[in-house]
């Protein structure tokens, strides 16, 4: 009976691990097949070959000149400006929002809330009729500079690990005659380092991966990667090497800054659900 | 308690009386203040573009001319037959896709919460597909599943299964675009994780002994736990769904060939319509046919349903809008 127990046990621990090594396997293949595919000739990723018969490394250097150095230079200018300007608008909001009692600061959470929710799509139509007027269509300016207004899903997730604060800190450095301003800046957001670095990641990428809103907006000078990566194939026709070598040009930064910090994007994702 | 909330006349113009309201008043400032990009922001691109989409959507409006037409723009929407095969679609991918995420990332932080050993690397790995940029992720994926060539069709040609072709067949793009989305289910999977190990040991011990199976602990501890997170996923799911656009246009723009090139523009929803979304259609009107006016009743449609699953998670939300650390 009892050494029955333990067999059974033993069989669910490797039939536990089993499933979830061959899941983590199927996950990883795609990665690992896209990477193979990068350092492939031409003539070889048309065929069902899996293994790359000669190593192409120069598939990267190819792909990576003229257009693709642009598309690079727009990304990044339209993540780098979006996160810092997102941050010195967003973060006096959220502080508002976590700190002061004032009648109107439940509404105006849920008025966040609502913000955060609403479709791209739906306000689209008339924003864009005013940049035309503004002459600034075809360029990414309709994106960034909304970013200096504060934007909704960092508001929120700041005003959620704000409040966990406790209010002492804060408390004591106005008792010792701080302005509520500097409080902010000297006191609370030191401790709140980590939900800065996650907002601030997720801007980044949101913008590093945004597809929607640049094909609206930018002309082809100011094309991102997201949509010259798109275009690639047709551009290359058959050329699966390269394509795929643009592809995981795009993912990498992605994946060096998840490495080096991992927990970060976790606490983060964890912090926008688990609270409801 | 309502003695305290009474103004007592007469005593406003004391010393002590008008400090109060002065400091009342720079609290006040404070607040605008700190909050002013917040209500710049939330009247310039909120309430004006939302109040300016229901005035363009009763005009005709292409940018140069702008010409009312009253409700003519709505009853073009009941004829537009290609506005209802986009919402089709777009209800399919709620119905199928959004289920099948949770039920997966449920799935995966269930198997985590049970691995002892390199837990850590397993969800790194479980999460990685999630960050990759969906434009790359899908143009790979179009490429992986590309029957002859693609990796994956290679593979499984070799055990004996001929896969679809998935992104070159109506019936089966939206179930390959439905793969996609299984793949990157790493947003779902941390947030069910960190859920699940909240439920308390306790409740399982105490279970264990009554002799309650894996089932039943599952159905009547983890899940009644963890249900209002699972809603939250839902809620957030469907309304991300009903967004639903990079990966349906480029999974068609990569399959068919075609992209914003010059002489090989995409008409999206290759092949024959399948993967048209809702918001692929509001794109094409409004920024490529520049038919302004009716894009704004298409933006309006979109608007009503993310609203009514918007209204869903404030329910859930009102809980802990007043809580705070004292």
């Amino acid at each position: 009976m009892r050494s029955g127990g333990r067999t059974r046990r033993a069989l669910m621990w490797v039939a536990v691990h089993a499933t979830a090594v061959a899941v983590a396997l199927m996950f990883l293949a795609p990665l690992v097949f896209i990477a193979l595919t990068a350092v492939m000739s031409d003539r070889q990723a048309l065929s069902d070959d899996l293994w790359p018969r000669e190593w192409h490394f120069g598939n990267f250097v190819d792909v990576f000149s003229g257009d693709m150095v642009r598309w690079t230079v727009n990304s990044t200018v339209y993540a780098g400006l979006s996160t810092v300007f997102m941050l010195v608008s967003s973060v006096p909001v959220a502080y508002a929002l976590a700190r002061f009692r004032f009648r109107g600061r439940n509404v105006a959470l849920v008025v966040v809330i609502s913000a955060m929710m609403l479709p791209p799509q739906v306000t689209m139509v008339p924003l864009y009729i005013v940049w035309a007027r503004l002459d600034l269509t075809g360029t990414l300016w309709p994106l960034i500079i909304p970013q200096l207004f504060g934007d909704a899903f960092s508001i929120f997730l700041l005003r959620q690990f704000l409040v966990t604060i406790p209010r002492e800190y804060a408390d004591a450095a106005r008792v010792d005659g701080c302005g509520e301003f500097r409080t902010m800046l000297q006191v609370v957001l030191p401790m709140a380092k980590p939900a800065l670095a996650a907002v601030a990641l997720f801007q980044f990428f949101y913008c590093w991966n945004d597809y929607f809103r640049p094909l609206v907006y930018a002309d082809p000078d100011h094309w991102t990667l997201a949509i010259g990566v798109a275009t690639f194939r047709a551009a290359h026709e058959v050329e699966w090497n390269l394509t795929m070598a643009a592809t995981l040009l795009t993912i990498l930064p992605v994946l060096i800054v998840f490495f080096l910090a991992q927990r970060v994007f976790i606490q983060g994702v964890t912090l926008t659900g688990v609270k409801g | 308690m309502a003695l305290g909330s009474l103004r007592l006349p007469f005593t406003g113009g004391t010393r002590t009386g008008t400090a109060a309201a002065r400091a009342r008043r720079r609290r006040r400032l404070r607040v605008l203040a700190f909050l002013s990009p917040w209500l710049a922001g939330f009247a310039l691109f909120f309430a004006y573009p939302l109040a300016a989409t229901i005035y363009f959507s009763f005009t005709r409006y292409n940018l140069f001319t702008l010409e009312y037409v009253g409700w003519d723009n709505y009853a073009y929407l009941l004829e537009d037959g290609q506005a209802w095969k986009a919402m089709r679609n777009t209800l399919w991918l709620v119905a199928v896709l959004v289920p099948l995420r949770l039920l997966f990332g449920l799935g995966v932080a269930q198997l985590l919460t049970r691995i002892k050993a390199g837990g850590g690397v397993l969800r790194s790995i479980f999460y990685l597909p999630y960050l990759i940029p969906p434009v790359s992720a899908t143009v790979a994926f179009v490429f992986l599943m590309n029957p002859g060539t693609g990796p994956f069709p290679t593979i499984l040609d070799r055990l004996g299964i001929t896969l679809p072709d998935f992104f070159n067949e109506a019936a089966w793009a939206k179930p390959g675009l439905t793969l996609l989305g299984i793949w990157a289910v790493g947003d779902i999977m941390i947030i069910m994780l960190a859920a699940l190990l909240n439920v308390p040991r306790s409740l399982y011990e105490a279970a264990a002994i009554d002799g309650a199976g894996a089932w039943s602990r599952f159905r009547h501890i983890t899940l009644p736990t963890v249900s209002p997170v699972l809603a939250f996923c839902a809620v957030t799911g469907v309304i991300e769904t009903l967004q639903y656009f990079t990966q349906a246009m480029v999974a068609g723009k990569v399959a068919s060939g075609r992209a914003d090139l010059p002489g090989t523009q995409y008409q999206p929803g290759y092949p024959g319509d399948s993967t048209l979304t809702f918001p692929q259609w509001l794109y094409d009107q409004g920024f490529r046919q520049f038919n302004m006016g009716y894009a704004c009743v298409l933006a309006l449609m979109m608007f009503a349903m993310a609203m009514v699953f918007t209204l869903f998670l404030l329910r859930q939300f009102k809980a802990f809008a007043g809580e705070e650390a004292s």
